[in-house]
């Protein structure tokens, strides 16, 4: 046996390992444990449908600060105007898929006219450049409030997207044999597969265009990108609309599962900020891992620790900083 | 022999008052005169307000400008200090409060703050540079989210209140004049050992760091100790002001110490400059009187967009803040005034 059947053979076992307890019926013991299974898997289900959108926030924050070592800390603003923006489309066209690709479109033009009339003006100052971003943040906000007000808005889905979902997950055995199986909403996996979607477009982009090499040579090497010619600065305005355009879609994706609402700019740039800092800076693949991990602590903590689930987050954050400060996809620099 | 020590005295005396020099003076005269002029509200919620937000931008600015390190966790260290006051001392809220004295609980509230703050130095310093704002704006974030979430040691979204400001020597504190001379004391005393400390061994070894941190490293510095013993001195600071603050509020709940909390510690250290300690308390009392009087100006809904164009600003034409654009005017005038003598 070869060093890598013998790890395919592992990686196996922990995948069933791993599927035991969602698919098979759990003994009694367990539930006492665990609450019930209902509450179990749902958690987990729920916590990788947050992850979904977690990572569509985070991946275009981790793409401008790996490209342009810009952390963007208006990253939050820009999913919460997503949303708005996103709302009212939706409300005046009827049209939720418009709704969609105006908070993209919106988004990833304000992302440009970012880069192009601000960030471009600080380029090579780090610390300038944060606190910009800081300060658009703060009158972002204001004007958005004074937008939109207070209130809470919910952007509605389309018909064909409600609903729920009968998964093959047996959640308990009747006393008459009847299994009970585990609905689940049809909308949040449709995020989920869209937020996959998006994630296996992005690594596409990045690894078989040349846009996404120049991408790439940028995140390791600026200077020398510039230096063979590249116009570096039509590739920073490239990053920043997806980015920017990106944190504009799932802000509407987002607006629809849960709610819209001031404060939410804040909530998603710290699990951005979470995201990114536990995956490690400029990687895709550390964003998928690192919005993983946070989305299911989250829901997780939610069910099990109500009151100390965001100390689930932060302690991931602290060992992950204490054991590798890069993150764990992130190249030591 | 002692009229020799006597005169020595006096020329040490001297040394001292001239390196203070006459702008500190004049300050230090005019702001202990300030309450002869001042009525109740601008002793309290300007004199005693601006002092307390330049000891957090003061706490934030020793860390920025002698360490390189920008920190946004600047008032949780505080909040920490404060919720520590409410949970030790007495409150309102009929939750903890174990009702030590002021003497006992303000030592160990300073103290817990000084140590979280070490511990948020410890985390961060793990890395470098912009991480630092990155890590310290998450674990803010997740502070302010735990104390709203924690009932049983935040109590949640209420907090604390009923806090007060302790009666001793035979003054109530919490009066204004009392209440500002009690600010002012804090922060010259905070701004003093600042400016002491700067100059001192580990001051400069500090700044030796922020300049290089990797030649210190190979002169056998130890270099994440220094970093993170400078957090700790940052935190008794900030933990001092979270006394104060909790005392002027009589009350703390997440609020206090919210993101937007946070970011006003820096937008006042910003505004103010960060190269010189005096920076924070000209910023805060630059953003006080804004706040106060922005009402006349663009409504009360409307002043965090008017904050935050002049922040805006203040990054553009001047990354040094008011001191930087002080030191840019500076020169001019001295010119002119060379030029319209005779």
């Amino acid at each position: 046996m070869t060093r890598g059947q013998a790890w395919g053979l592992v990686g196996l076992l922990a995948a069933a390992v791993m599927a035991w307890p969602v698919f098979a019926v759990w003994p009694d013991w367990l539930n006492a444990i665990l609450i019930s299974k209902k509450a179990f898997v749902s958690a987990i289900l729920n916590g990788i449908t947050l992850a979904g959108l977690y990572f569509l926030v985070a991946s275009g924050f981790t793409l401008i600060f790996g490209l342009m070592r810009n952390v963007n800390l208006a990253h939050g603003s820009l999913y919460l105007l997503g949303a708005y923006i996103g709302y009212e489309v939706t409300n005046r066209t009827g049209n939720w898929l418009f709704g969609v690709v105006a908070g993209f479109v919106a988004l990833a033009i304000v992302g440009v006219a970012m880069q192009v009339f601000v960030f471009r003006r600080l380029e090579g100052d780090d610390l300038r450049q944060t606190l910009v971003s800081i300060g658009i943040s703060i009158v972002a906000a204001d004007l958005m409030l004074a937008v939109w007000a207070g209130g809470t808005y919910q952007i509605a889905t389309p018909e064909w997207l409600d609903g729920a979902l009968t998964l093959p997950i047996i959640t308990a055995v009747r006393s008459n044999g009847a299994s009970v199986f585990l609905t689940y909403p049809l909308y949040r996996l449709v995020v989920l597969a869209a937020a996959i979607v998006i994630g296996v477009g992005l690594w596409l982009m990045l690894h078989r265009t040349r846009v996404g090499m120049m991408i790439r040579a940028g995140v390791d090497d600026r200077a020398m990108l510039q230096a063979s010619g590249v116009n570096v600065h039509a590739v920073f305005a490239i990053v920043f609309a997806v980015g920017a355009g990106l944190a504009g879609f799932a802000g509407v994706v987002g607006g629809s599962a849960l709610s819209v609402a001031p404060g939410e700019d804040v909530r998603y740039l710290l699990a951005s900020l979470v995201v990114v800092i536990v995956g490690g800076m400029g990687s895709i693949t550390g964003a998928a891992i690192g919005a993983l991990l946070i989305g299911l602590a989250e829901q997780i903590g939610l069910v099990y620790f109500p009151t100390y689930g965001i100390v689930l987050t932060f302690v991931i954050m602290v060992v992950t900083l204490a054991l590798r400060p890069q993150g764990i996809m992130g190249k030591a620099r | 022999m002692s009229l020799t020590l006597a005169a020595d005295s006096t020329t040490s005396q001297q040394n001292w008052l001239e390196k203070l020099g006459p702008g500190q003076i004049i300050l230090a005269v005019a702001l202990a005169l300030y309450p002869l002029a001042a009525s109740d509200f601008f002793l309290t919620q300007i004199g005693g307000y601006s002092l307390i937000f330049g000891m957090l931008g003061l706490s934030l600015m020793m860390l920025a400008g002698y360490g390189g390190m920008v920190s946004l966790a600047q008032i949780t260290v505080a909040g920490i200090a404060a919720y520590a006051i409410a949970i030790l001392g007495n409150n309102n809220s009929n939750i903890l409060g174990f009702g030590w004295p002021w003497w006992l609980a303000v030592p160990f509230a300073v103290l817990a703050a000084a140590l979280a703050s070490a511990l948020i130095g410890w985390i961060s310093v793990r890395t470098e540079g912009i991480y630092t704002i990155m890590i310290t704006l998450a674990i803010a974030t997740a502070t302010y989210y735990f104390a709203q979430q924690n009932y049983a040691i935040f109590n949640g979204h209420s907090g604390y209140t009923g806090i007060r400001a302790p009666v001793f020597w035979g003054v109530n504190w919490r009066d204004p004049r009392p209440f500002y001379y009690l600010c002012l004391g804090s922060a010259v005393l905070s701004y003093a050992a600042i400016l002491y400390g700067a100059r001192s061994t580990f001051g400069m070894t500090v700044q030796a760091i922020r300049d290089n941190p990797r030649r210190m490293r190979a002169l056998g510095y130890h270099v994440t100790a220094h970093k993170v013993f400078a957090w700790f001195l940052a935190g008794l600071v900030g933990g001092l002001a979270g006394v104060l603050l909790v005392w002027f509020n009589g009350r703390v709940s997440p609020g206090t110490i919210g993101v937007d909390a946070a970011i006003d510690v820096l937008i006042i250290a910003v505004i103010g400059g960060l190269r010189h300690p005096i920076g924070p308390f000209l910023g805060a009392l630059v953003v006080v009187l804004m706040q106060t009087f922005a009402i006349d100006i663009v409504g009360a809904e409307r002043f965090n967009t008017l904050i935050g164009l002049v922040f805006l600003v203040i990054v553009f034409v001047s990354p040094d803040g008011i001191l930087g654009l002080w030191e840019k005017i500076k020169p001019h005038l001295t010119q002119e005034s060379l030029r319209s003598g005779p």
